[in-house]
């Protein structure tokens, strides 16, 4: 019977291969919404270094990624917009020298996600082209308009905040909690989740993020 | 005496140019505020990049939603007929040509539609967010400037941009406390302007060849 249910943080992050020192970690979340707090507590507590982080944001105050980012586990974060009023941890890291950054356009991260998800190694977008975004990047003409090549993210590790799931791993999300949840899950080669209720089974019309995507589930309350 | 429009005054003029059924993308700050200006019997459908359509304004003190913000990560509400959506799903509705119109902010226009929004030098870290997807990707591009000049009077409107680029050739039109401009093939066009400033005085505080349109229209803040 398959069954993706684990009991509780401790249990979702331990023997699992795919955690580890210089790892790859998508990090759901826009801003304050979706962000998967409590696993990012539970691989703090791993006490891993030099992952690297791909979040939109750099974590704010001083909890989730914020809180990952003071422990020292990261060496480079992957991220749109790192600059969040509360972003302290992340702006005294990247003064002091201590961080690698590397700045996405929005959609063009979202979109080197989904690719990685879809298996397809690189794209052809009109963003950033002509900007410094888009230095040292391959860039080729379309139909009189010019293009960036944009490679596909594939990590890892996902970390994902849904609303419900079931033991099959399908999922759904709360409003703009969905933001990255659902591109990331299909982008690492373990996708651990944590939702706020386990339910007996989604209704397959409105899943969102089909089981096949999701290799473990925890509940953690509302 | 010149009236330059209040920042009330430029989201009520940029409202005007907004048709009924338009999806539009308005930018973190002074463009959001053109939400609050929508004239009567029209309806847009806002979007915001986090995953959102039909964005609504803010909540009551009291009823906010964590799960339910803006681009700016602010609480917000949605309207009958909204959606949500995940990013990658809310970027192709930008990079394919779905956003009839995004409205930003800017630190420098140049006369051949080249955008400086996103970056300033300095020691903070540089942060993108969607400016440049927007500007690539949406139908049209505006510009509102909460003043014609930079706070030094050094013209944010000039031949060419000298802060990094958020796009090239990608600005449609630019609302400053001023005047509504064009950016056309030939450079920009005046197609209205203040009451009280003449010709020379605009295009003495702007830094490339301004022409005006014939049926140049006066403006006056009515709000």
């Amino acid at each position: 019977m398959i069954d993706k249910r684990y009991t509780d943080l401790a249990a979702i992050v331990a023997d699992c291969a795919d955690l580890h020192d210089g790892a790859t970690v998508l990090v759901g979340g826009f801003g304050d919404a979706g962000v998967p707090e409590h696993l990012l507590d539970a691989i703090r507590v791993l006490g891993l270094r030099d992952l690297t982080i791909v979040s939109n944001n750099a974590g704010s105050g001083d909890y989730g990624l914020a809180r990952l980012l003071k422990a020292g586990c990261v060496g480079r974060m992957v991220c749109s917009f790192p600059r969040s009023s509360g972003s302290v941890v992340f702006e005294e890291l990247y003064a002091a020298g201590q961080i690698e950054l590397e700045i996405v356009p929005q959609g063009t991260l979202a979109e080197r996600i989904r690719a990685g998800g879809a298996g397809i190694p690189a794209f052809y977008t009109a963003t950033a082209y002509g900007t410094t975004l888009a230095e040292g990047k391959e860039t080729r003409s379309f139909d009189d308009r010019q293009y960036v090549m944009e490679r596909a993210i594939r990590a890892d590790v996902a970390l994902i905040h849904a609303r419900q799931g079931d033991r099959w791993g399908n999922l759904t999300y709360a409003r703009t909690s969905r933001n990255f949840n659902p591109i990331m899950a299909m982008a690492a080669s373990t996708t651990l989740v944590e939702v706020r209720e386990i339910v007996e089974m989604v209704d397959p019309e409105v899943v969102v993020t089909p089981g096949i995507f999701v290799n473990r589930i925890v509940e953690v309350g509302p | 005496m010149m009236n330059a429009l209040s920042a009330a005054g430029i989201a009520r003029r940029v409202a005007e140019d907004i048709v009924d059924g338009a999806y539009v993308n308005l930018g973190i700050g002074m463009p959001m505020t053109v939400a609050d200006y929508i004239p009567d019997g029209r309806e847009f459908v806002l979007h915001s990049e986090n995953g959102l359509l039909g964005m609504g304004p803010a909540p009551a003190a009291g009823a906010e939603d964590p799960d339910l913000i803006n681009a700016g990560k602010q609480p917000v509400t949605i309207l009958p007929g909204g959606s949500y959506f995940h990013h990658a799903d809310s970027f192709a509705m930008i990079r394919g040509g779905h956003i009839d119109v995004s409205i930003l902010g800017a630190y420098q226009v140049a006369a051949n539609g080249d955008l400086a929004n996103w970056a300033l030098p300095g020691p903070k870290p540089p942060a993108v967010g969607g400016a440049m997807d927007l500007v690539a990707g949406a139908k049209q591009v505006w510009v509102m400037l909460s003043t014609h000049v930079a706070k030094d009077g050094s013209p944010k409107l000039l031949s060419r941009c000298e802060l990094p680029l958020t796009g090239l050739a990608c600005v449609n039109r630019v609302y400053s406390d001023l005047a509504v401009i064009e950016i056309s093939p030939a450079g920009l066009v005046v197609t209205d302007m203040v009451e009280g400033l003449s010709e020379d005085e605009l295009q003495a505080r702007t830094g490339a060849p301004l022409t005006f349109a014939v049926d140049c229209r006066r403006l006056v803040d009515e709000t």
